[in-house]
């Protein structure tokens, strides 16, 4: 009989930026179990809904990750926007929309970063993060900010951006998509890339939905399901389909985010060409009351703000369930069969967000 | 509107079969939360092809034990689990059972109704 050995993974470890915890069970090389344990940065933040104004939590939401934090930002507006059934100015839907889909290709632009860091093509990681600088720099031109960029507001948005800006923005998106090309082609083509994320980690279509999987680890298992099809912000103003791969393995998710990136680009092509003129925030008069489940596509898939609120400044109660809390049922169904040095890399492919996780 | 949503309250013994009922028409399950009104109420949310349901559950207090759907919806053990470290609320059978420890609350249950008062701070465990 093959004798089995328990390897703790995490929370401290090379490839985690955030601390997650699993209990590898191994037979030699092979995982045959692994159970997963967070919590050890919980931070409470939902209680905080109780302490702070209804207006004033949005800085408190945008924190609550320190990559998707506009999209974070954006969602608890519209649980409040719901509730209090404020419809925000159509331009400010569109500049929504826009740093949206820039706040996707950075963060999955660092994703691919670190990923390439895990399989060990330190140049690649350079070169990919030099990309992401790009985006960066359009967001701090367009709001200030780098990352944490405090644009949505209750209401509308706090930061316009100017016609002209908007058509270099555009501009620069067409030209940067040549450079971009030739570093996804590498993800794409490389065989060593190849080597190390075909067939790994493989989620079968049944499973990811079963599961309650989202975001790219879903629909790289076959499922054309994103959140952005709900039409929220100007989504439902945009031409787009959800990228899908078939596959199911670490290949596929990483091909699916490859492939949102220009996506994205087309996206903001879109908004940039059909932004129509107008405010960019109504005010904002008297207190919610009344519940509300937001739902919004993040990198990492679909977040959900559930916020009921009973006619005062505070909220009663905020819930906030992360795209990685509901990939994390996946991970630990994709690593058995997989060898022990693939684990890195297989808890990289949900692109865990361990800060989202533990608000 | 971003979509429309339904909100259906069942009782406690009526939720194993409504969820069985959610899995077998193709529903994925989207979350489990908790809420602290006068009473506790927790929602189980479900989507098929963008049409999002809820089911409501009210516990009159945390000494009730409700079941656990982690048989139906393996990945609900996450969520139960959440929910039991941070209200005390007992759900039997979850697939999973971290017994407290899923969280490392450094107060034990700190959204419990019986710990927290207006100044929102739980008991030390």
């Amino acid at each position: 009989m093959t004798k089995r050995t328990i390897i703790p993974f995490g929370p401290q470890h090379p490839v985690l930026p955030e601390p997650i915890h699993l209990d590898l069970v191994l037979e030699d090389e092979l995982v045959v179990e692994a159970i997963p344990s967070i919590g050890f940065i919980h931070r409470g933040l939902e209680k905080l809904v109780e302490k702070k104004d209804f207006i004033d939590f949005v800085y408190v939401a945008e924190r609550i990750c320190g990559i998707c934090s506009f999209i974070h930002g954006l969602t608890y507006c519209i649980a409040v926007e719901e509730i209090m059934k404020i419809k925000v100015p159509e331009r400010a839907d569109y500049l929504r929309t826009i740093w949206s889909e820039l706040s996707r290709m950075h963060s999955h632009l660092l994703w691919m970063g670190l990923m390439a860091d895990s399989f060990g093509f330190e140049s690649l990681f350079m070169h990919t993060w030099r990309m992401r600088e790009k985006i960066l720099d359009i967001i701090e031109n367009t709001t200030g900010g780098r990352v944490i960029f405090a644009s949505a507001k209750v209401g509308g948005v706090r930061r316009d951006i100017d016609s002209a800006t908007l058509k270099s923005i555009s501009k620069s998106l067409e030209s940067y998509k040549n450079e971009l090309k030739e570093i996804t082609d590498i993800f794409i083509k490389d065989s060593s890339v190849q080597h190390r994320l075909v067939g790994v980690g493989v989620l079968k279509k049944g499973q990811a939905y079963e599961l309650g999987a989202v975001g790219p680890t879903l629909r790289a298992s076959g499922w054309s399901i994103d959140t952005r099809k709900l039409g929220y912000a100007a989504y439902k103003n945009i031409d787009f389909e959800p990228v899908v791969e078939t596959s199911g393995d670490s290949y596929a998710r990483c091909v699916v985010r490859i492939k949102e990136l220009f996506q994205s680009i087309d996206i903001i092509r879109q908004l940039a060409g059909k932004i129509p003129d107008g405010p960019i925030e109504i005010k904002i008069t008297g207190n919610p009351d009344g519940e509300f489940f937001a739902r919004t596509e993040q990198p990492r898939g679909e977040v959900i703000y559930y916020a009921k609120a009973n006619g005062t400044k505070f909220l009663q109660r905020l819930r906030v369930r992360t795209p990685t809390f509901a990939n994390i049922p996946s991970l630990v169904k994709m690593l058995p069969g997989s060898s022990l040095a693939d684990v890195p890399v297989l808890v990289l492919t949900i692109d865990p967000c361990i800060s989202c996780t533990e608000r | 509107m971003t979509e429309d949503q339904r909100l259906i309250d069942i009782k406690i013994d009526e939720l194993l079969e409504k969820v069985i009922g959610f899995h077998a028409a193709g529903y994925r399950l989207v979350q489990i939360g908790c809420t602290k009104t006068d009473v506790l109420e927790i929602n189980y949310s479900f989507d098929k092809d963008y049409n999002f349901v809820n089911l409501r559950i009210v516990i009159p207090s945390v000494d009730i034990e409700i079941p656990s759907v982690s048989s139906i919806y393996w990945s609900a053990f996450l969520y139960e689990n959440e929910i039991s470290d941070l209200y005390g609320i007992k759900i039997k059978n979850m697939a999973i059972d971290y017994k407290g420890n899923f969280y490392r609350t450094t107060v034990k249950y700190p959204f419990n109704p019986q710990n927290t008062g207006s100044s929102g701070e739980g008991i030390p465990s």
